[in-house]
């Protein structure tokens, strides 16, 4: 019978077969990842210009960074672009799934609508919306011009640009959070919301205390994914302002990449970028205990 | 945009209803929540529909003051300059080598990795599966720096190598082969083990024929990923002939300041394939982006 053999050949095959499987895998994975990671941190506490030998400077690039007012501005307007498109897109993304969720017709081509922003890449987006918003050239102003108002700067304004860019991200972003509230609200038993009707709860009742409790989890996870992808936004930056103008758009990453790839400070830059995953790893736990105390409770 | 959103659903919701109860014979021909959706939904596709009706125009409409909203006929003069005098055709061949090396590469290596994870048993498999999803966790700007000086010394900076090389295989490829596996009998498997098939021959011939939609899934995501990157070959590519599409197109962008009908073209071509890949595969995206959500 098989089942003799099989203990007496498989298990050392077995291995051996596993690390042929997975080597390429950890290899690659954790090759380009844990060996990076531990490198940054090293970098970060060296002088290094990509080119000769690197100089071990202990805290310097941090002590550089807290006096460094143009990390500074990076930060600020980091947390300004993350506390403006957060909300904005998790509100915006329920709002619509909470629409789409009736029962009427053609929700699916309202759902691909609203999605297909969110699968064209950050360049073809900025590029795009740099033309419609172009000063002199773009449709935006062409429209303004049409019904009598008066044209704006759009990205070439240092106090309109920032705003622009959480307009255009909430443009592409919000379908996301709209088809993973769609898909959360198919989850939410219907049992528990025809027992609060019964209980003579009106509709908008459901919604506070039957609905969006069940959506929580959700709504967790999107806050979550939302701050880490707006606190490492970086494509869109660098097709439409490259950081400008006068700084209003410099974000971290774009910090990050300018100081490692164009003043060749990389050991700054690791730095900064450390100071980053800290913030992000934060926030990461804070959620997390947020999360389980809600739970316990 | 917020407002109306806001403070109209309450409203329409009960009005929609009662219509409907006390006129149950007679029907509006449309929800009263088409009023809402449709120009919502015009918001989202506005843009998209003025990127395809511009690069059909031509430089002297977009270009005179105030420009025009609607094209007098379709010219063709914005792809004819993109295809022609540009290097927009290599650009649109190196996405393509590029996305197809890492489609490939990360089914084949996903899915070798993700049945070892799932069947098969060795020393350490738990700690390396741990190991590999705490990666995933990690912001790209932590490693670009070092992964950058890595390629260098590899001598693969300024070639397509180095855009490949960091794609061939991601841990989302990995973990999501492996759920999958997971979640398979195994009957077939185990009949096949008995009959001496080896542990490739069970999965290439009975377990991957079986895990299409897993497949579907991590193929479009990869090609999605992939196609649309522009921060790495940003930091990896310096000469032009390696451009992708993205980097080709950001480029061309600051260099033809007033052909914005050459330029929306270009953007036209750089987005159909996505576009493609997402219509054909909806179903699939759709699922696989919930299913990271619903997980976490």
């Amino acid at each position: 019978m098989p089942i003799t053999i099989a203990p007496d050949r498989r298990p050392r095959k077995e291995a051996g077969t596993a690390w042929l499987f997975i080597s390429p895998a950890v290899l690659i994975i954790l090759g380009l990842s844990i060996v990076p990671v531990l490198w940054s941190l090293l970098l970060s506490f060296q002088a290094n210009d990509l080119v000769t030998p690197s100089r071990w400077v202990g805290l310097d690039n941090y002590d550089a960074l807290v006096q460094d007012p143009k990390f500074g501005q990076a930060v600020r307007n980091t947390l300004l672009y993350t506390v403006l498109y957060v909300p904005l897109s998790i509100v915006l993304g329920l709002a619509l799934a909470l629409v789409l969720n009736q029962r009427i017709r053609l929700v699916g081509l309202y759902r691909t609508l609203m999605f297909v922003p969110f699968v064209i890449s950050a360049t073809a987006q900025g590029v795009l919306f740099s033309f419609i918003l172009d000063p002199e050239f773009g449709v935006a102003n062409s429209v303004l011009h049409r019904i009598g108002l008066s044209p704006q700067g759009f990205l070439a304004d240092p106090g309109q640009a920032l705003l622009v860019l959480v307009g255009i991200t909430v443009w592409s972003g919000t379908g996301f959070c709209v088809v993973v509230y769609l898909a959360a609200l198919q989850e939410v038993p219907p049992s528990l919301v025809e027992s609060a009707r019964l209980d003579g709860a009106g509709r908008w009742q459901v919604l506070r205390h039957v609905v969006l409790p069940t959506l929580t989890p959700i709504t967790v996870f999107l806050v979550l994914w939302q701050v880490i992808q707006s606190l490492q936004v970086f494509d869109l930056v660098y097709v439409t302002t490259k950081g400008g103008p006068l700084g209003s758009t410099t974000v971290i990453v774009y910090f990050v990449w300018e100081q490692a790839f164009k003043s060749f400070t990389a050991g700054y830059g690791a730095a900064a970028a450390y100071v980053l995953a800290a913030a992000l790893l934060i926030i990461a736990v804070v959620v997390r205990v947020a999360r389980r105390q809600g739970v316990a409770r | 945009m917020t407002a109306t959103v806001n403070l109209r659903p309450p409203q329409s919701r009960r009005a929609a209803p009662a219509a409907s109860s006390r006129r149950p014979g007679i029907r509006l021909p449309f929800s009263a929540w088409h009023l809402l959706l449709v120009p919502l939904a015009l918001l989202f596709a506005i843009p998209l529909i003025w990127l395809l009706i511009s690069s059909v125009m031509t430089n002297a409409e977009i270009n005179r003051f105030p420009p025009a909203l609607w094209p007098k006929g379709i010219d063709l003069g914005g792809y004819a300059y993109v295809l022609g005098h540009s290097m927009f055709p290599r650009w649109l061949l190196n996405s393509l080598i590029v996305s197809a090396v890492a489609v490939a590469s990360n089914l084949l290596f996903g899915a070798l990795a993700g049945y070892a994870f799932a069947r098969l048993r060795f020393g350490g498999s738990r700690l390396l599966l741990v190991l590999m999803l705490a990666t995933m966790a990690i912001p790209f700007q932590l490693t670009m720096i070092p992964t950058f000086i890595v390629m260098r010394q590899l001598g693969l900076i300024d070639t397509l190598g180095a855009l490949m090389v960091p794609s061939l295989v991601t841990p989302f490829a990995v973990f999501l082969m492996r759920q999958f596996f997971l979640s398979l009998p195994r009957d077939l498997e185990e009949a096949a083990w008995i009959d001496g098939c080896s542990t490739l021959g069970v999965l290439f011939r009975i377990v991957l024929p079986l895990s299409r939609p897993a497949l579907a899934t991590v193929a479009v995501l990869t090609f999605l990923t992939t196609w649309n990157d522009l921060t790495w070959p940003l930091i990896a590519i310096n000469h032009d002939t390696q451009y992708t599409l993205p980097l080709g197109l950001t480029t061309f962008q600051g260099l033809h300041h007033t052909n914005w009908a050459a330029v929306m073209a270009g953007n036209v071509i750089t987005v159909v394939p996505v576009l493609l890949a997402f219509l054909g595969a909806q179903k699939t995206f759709i699922q696989s982006v919930t299913a990271t959500g619903l997980k976490a």
